[in-house]
């Protein structure tokens, strides 16, 4: 099991009822150092809980009925709302997880062994994503260049860019 | 293409285990969740937008290798009683059977393969061995997901993983899970511990019929419910180090039955198999609980054994919408009872009485073990 808040190995685990539903909380050493759970002059989850931490033992199966209307933040792709997010525990859609990245995490805090992917990757991601961040640092190096009228520099750049711009094999993400 | 009751004439080939041993772990299923990037997901989409990412996904899912001549339906082309026994068959969930507008089923000829799309995510997919085979039918499952990636981009993110509808599922989104036959734990008081023990790891245990805790027939299904945070390999080897274990405290508690309580054990088969040959209206639930000491008798060397594959092949034929299938009408609770029974009698009319079985060792490595799984 590994803590709630960073990936270290969980040796200190918390439960408490809260409003009459089990709540568990799961930390390592130093995140439980700093959360103050060590110090045994009354320490409460409810105050962890409630500030804005770890809410884990979530319930994840509460029908799905969005309202169209949901207030909050809204996901730019789908138009899912924050409120209806936190309601449902749902996502409408892929870009969901950026839009509401903070209050996904609130989600996950507890719900799994851990909070980062470790398994598989789809096939190409990983040339898509190395290409996507080249060719991010080749435009911010072609923007210097230019600035600094070092035109023969810009030009060499431009031609990199494009030719990173050109497709990858059909096997990869588009 | 394959209709429906060609799909349905023969038991899939992970229900009657071929030369596999399914005396304890029946099978072993694999689920992968997957979505399309960009597309809103099932439960937010409007119908149109449902039908559009049917009419991206339905093709793709054709035209896979495994899957050329495989039924493909939309929900909306089935009855309610077929797409039950699809439930039934566990080659659709219930929820999938509830969809229509939309969504479709596609399965493999041997049924052991099948997608379901825009059920709680756009696709859902499934592979099923017999026996413990959770690593081969992951195995099976990866290279179809593969096949699909290059023509549709899943939706995925570098720190949490494939996405999912819901957040219990982000990350591998796999669910491994097996079928389990205990009715050696049940019957010796011990099955509390064992669920106890595997709920303590973090995996899910569940009756597989039956509502709650109670489980007919002593059939359970122990799963994965972790899915971010764990590789693919580090979930399915996890859960099959201890269903393996589970398994050996079954097998261990058959033996201990048979060498401290053998009359018990006699009478129990013998009162299941009179029952089942001379009843004229059973319902499932004790048809279940009956069933399962025939094929607990038939692993222990009480009948034949391939009286075991008949009984898992009556599991599937006895439920309400497989017995509305063959008689093609609508049954009331009764007319089932009346129905299942018939079909009970005629596939054990010729499966011989009881054996006597003796214990063949005088000492067997068990004696008061403790239960607790170790690790």
């Amino acid at each position: 099991m590994k803590c709630d808040f960073c990936d270290q190995k969980a040796t200190v685990f918390l439960t408490q009822l809260i409003e009459g539903q089990m709540k568990k909380v799961c930390l390592c050493e130093s995140c439980a150092k700093t959360k103050g759970v060590t110090d045994p002059t009354g320490f409460s989850l409810a105050d962890m809980l409630l500030s804005g931490m770890p809410t884990s033992a979530l319930v994840a199966n509460a029908p799905f009925v969005p309202t169209r209307s949901g207030g909050g933040k809204k996901c730019p792709n789908c138009g899912f709302s924050v409120d209806d997010l936190n309601r449902v525990r749902r996502f409408g859609c892929s870009e969901c997880v950026q839009a509401f990245r903070p209050e996904v995490e609130l989600i996950l805090r507890g719900m799994h062994q851990g909070v980062t992917h470790v398994g598989k990757v789809p096939p190409g991601f990983e040339e898509i994503h190395a290409r996507d961040e080249k060719l991010e640092e080749l435009r911010q190096q072609l923007e210097k260049a230019i600035a600094q009228e070092n035109y023969e520099q810009a030009a060499s750049l431009r031609d990199q860019i494009r030719q990173l711009e050109l497709p990858l094999p059909a096997t990869a993400l588009p | 293409m394959m209709r429906f009751s060609t799909l349905i004439k023969h038991p899939a080939d992970w229900m009657i285990g071929g030369e596999v041993d399914n005396a304890v772990v029946l099978t072993s299923r694999i689920r992968l969740a997957r979505n399309v990037r960009l597309l809103p997901f099932p439960g937010w989409a409007t119908a149109e937008q449902r039908r559009m990412a049917m009419q991206e996904i339905f093709p793709v899912i054709q035209e896979l290798r495994p899957m050329k001549d495989a039924f493909a339906q939309p929900l909306s082309g089935l009855t309610s009683v077929q797409k039950q026994v699809l439930v039934e068959r566990h080659l659709i969930s219930r929820e999938h059977a509830a969809r229509t507008e939309g969504s479709a089923a596609v399965i493999e000829r041997r049924q052991s393969l099948s997608i379901m799309v825009n059920e709680e995510d756009h696709l859902r997919m499934q592979s099923i061995r017999p026996g413990l085979n959770l690593r081969v039918a992951y195995d099976a499952l990866n290279e179809l997901d593969n096949e699909i990636q290059s023509s549709l981009t899943f939706a995925y993110d570098r720190k949490l993983g494939y996405l999912t509808t819901c957040p219990t599922n982000l990350g591998t989104g796999l669910r491994a899970s097996a079928m389990l036959h205990l009715p050696g734990l049940v019957l010796s008081d011990k099955i509390g511990q064992v669920l106890n023990a595997i709920g303590r790891m973090g995996l899910a245990v569940r009756g597989l019929y039956g509502e709650g805790t109670e489980s007919l027939g002593n059939l359970y299904q122990i799963s994965n419910q972790s899915t971010l945070g764990e590789s693919e390999t580090q979930i399915i080897e996890r859960l099959e180090r201890v269903i393996a274990q589970v398994a050996q405290h079954e097998t261990n508690a058959r033996l201990k039955m048979l060498e401290d309580d053998r009359l018990t054990l006699h009478d129990k088969i013998g009162r299941s198999y009179g029952i089942l040959q001379h009843a004229w209206l059973i319902d499932s639930k004790e048809a279940l609980n009956h069933l399962s000491l025939i094929r607990l008798g038939a692993n222990m060397g009480f009948f034949p054994l391939e009286i075991a594959r008949l009984c898992d092949n009556l599991l599937m034929e006895i439920q309400p919408a497989h017995l509305q299938l063959h008689s093609g009408r609508k049954l009331s609770p009764e007319q089932r009872d009346e129905s299942r029974g018939q079909i009970i009698r005629s596939h054990l009319q010729n499966v011989p009485t009881p054996a006597m079985v003796f214990s063949q060792s005088k000492n067997l490595p068990f004696s008061d073990q403790p239960l607790d799984l170790d690790l």
